[in-house]
């Protein structure tokens, strides 16, 4: 068998992602966004219950003590040290890996865009993607609308108030494909709801929008506050292009009690999942303890939203090579 | 039968699914950024031929489905079931009303049909892209009009109906296309 040694996209795309990579960078030189790069190896990995880290062994030469590192999932960490050492405002254009994602919109690595932006609310954040989005990739305008209202819209029910019997209602009416014999969490239930529902509906509309205050529930590295209605609300957004999670914005969470709280919490439901419990990151609570100024950040999935500015229909399309050829 | 997790899921793969063999025609992953991973899939039900879709939690896994695709020689009908023979080994295969449901217009002796079995029972039978079939029945044909604008209804032998042009008489042998039922030319006998 002769090996398939061609590459996954095209020439002419790999063009014009070498093409968007020099936009972006100009766009953050013209704000004094510093550039930088922090390390794809790390001795402590991401506690998230559903990120699996890859992992290697660093063995120091002429030994036979291994080591073991993680690979970057987000450069997340690495960057909030910077932050806490006075950094400023910094973005990176980072190779992350995430063991066990692949299909049409996944790839196991792939290349974020993270920035943070000291002193940025969350909204004035927004308004930054939302500039980029149009600016660098030729996207539309993005619309902002709040988790709640968007499944209000959608689904007519309220998530932040109603009680997990009636999510879960509304799960299988509406999700008819569903096995009904399955473990679901609440905070599952409106993640199916969002991938089989309203995503298609997004994606139908062709309509980009931010969705901000997510449940508290999945306030992730995001602070937690008090919306009009004084419900409790993760402040975060994510970015949805043709139905299509892009990207995922924080106003950061800087109580390193809180975010141990958080990593301790996650490891308990990875250890439920008969999955391995990860080293939190002591560096970064240690910075965090000294002091991260506050600041808001996202991180967006570079490949994917070439995809949408080339019009491709999967991501492989604008990768060079897809993990089976690598 | 081998068991399959969802991380090996792609199209083409038969599995069972509330008792019936179904075909993967498509497979998903669907994953929010940091939230649970499900598989999206799309599947052919070959036993209703329905489409249809299920949604799976990754890492969960189906039982697959003994299902094989032959190619067998249609030999006769006693009106109860089909009779397939195997052209190597001469074995019957008896398929029932169901399962030539698609076919039962373009059955004819001696032509190979592409035989899903499933357990060894056939489920489906689909036809050669064309087959040979004489007129049975139509309207007398309108001598020296070769055109072939218009056209009349004519019965075939197996009961089909096709659309043929107007020259076309009782007795002639037509080709004929069974995925689109429809006349391709005469055939020589």
């Amino acid at each position: 068998m002769v090996a398939n040694w061609q590459p996954t996209a095209e020439i002419s795309t790999l063009k014009r992602r070498a093409q968007y990579l020099a936009d972006v960078r100009q766009f953050f030189a013209e704000r004094s966004v510093l550039e930088v790069e922090t390390p794809i190896l790390s001795n402590a990995a991401p506690t998230a219950p559903y990120m699996d880290s890859f992992t290697t062994d660093y063995i120091p030469l002429a030994s036979t003590r291994k080591q073991t590192y993680y690979l970057q999932t987000s450069p997340e960490f690495a960057m909030k040290r910077l932050l806490a050492a006075s950094s400023g405002a910094i973005f990176q254009i980072a190779r992350v890996f995430r063991n066990g994602e692949q299909g049409k919109f996944h790839s196991p690595e792939f290349t974020m865009l993270e920035w943070y932006r000291p002193g940025l609310s969350l909204n004035q954040l927004m308004d930054e993607v939302n500039t980029l989005v149009q600016q660098v990739f030729s996207l539309r305008q993005v619309s902002r609308l709040s988790y709640r209202g968007i499944f209000e819209f959608y689904l007519k029910i309220n998530v932040l108030t109603c009680d997990f019997e009636q999510i879960k209602q509304c799960v299988y009416e509406r999700i008819p494909s569903l096995a009904n014999d399955l473990e679901l969490s609440r905070d599952t239930c409106l993640e199916l709801l969002m991938g089989h529902v309203i995503e298609p509906r997004l994606a139908a509309m062709n309509l980009p929008v931010f969705i901000y205050d997510f449940p508290a529930s999945q306030a992730q590295l995001a602070i937690v506050k008090k919306d009009e209605a004084g419900n409790e609300v993760a402040d975060r957004f994510e970015l949805y292009i043709a139905g299509i999670e892009i990207a995922n914005g924080y106003n950061e969470l800087l109580d390193a009690d809180v975010l141990h709280q958080r990593f301790s919490e996650d490891n308990r439901q990875r250890l439920s999942q008969s999955k391995s419990e990860m080293p939190m990151d002591d560096n970064l609570l240690a910075a965090m303890k000294s002091g991260i100024p506050e600041c808001s950040g996202v991180a967006l999935g570079f490949d994917r939203i070439v995809m949408l500015a080339l019009n491709k229909t999967d991501i492989q399309s604008v990768q060079s090579f897809s993990l089976n050829l690598a | 039968m081998a068991n399959y997790s969802t991380s090996e899921f792609k199209s083409g793969l038969k599995f069972m699914l509330d008792g019936d063999p179904c075909n993967i025609l498509e497979n998903e992953l669907v994953k929010p950024g940091k939230g649970q991973a499900f598989n999206r899939v799309k599947f052919r039900n070959l036993k209703t031929g329905r489409v249809n879709e299920r949604t799976f939690k990754s890492g969960d896994s189906v039982e697959g489905a003994d299902v094989m695709e032959i190619d067998l020689e249609y030999s006769y009908t006693d009106g109860e079931f089909w009779y397939f023979m195997d052209p190597v080994s001469f074995e019957q295969h008896a398929a029932d009303k169901t399962a030539i449901t698609d076919v039962k217009n373009w059955l004819k002796e001696q032509y190979v049909y592409t035989v899903t079995q499933w357990n060894g029972t056939p489920l489906v039978v689909t036809a050669p892209n064309f087959v040979n079939l004489i007129v049975a029945d139509t309207d007398p044909g309108l001598k020296g009009d070769t055109s072939g604008g218009g056209g009349k209804p004519a019965t075939l032998e197996t009961g089909a109906v096709v659309r043929v042009p107007l020259f076309i008489e009782i007795g002639e042998l037509l080709r004929v296309d069974t995925r689109s039922g429809e006349y391709v030319e005469r055939a020589k006998l």
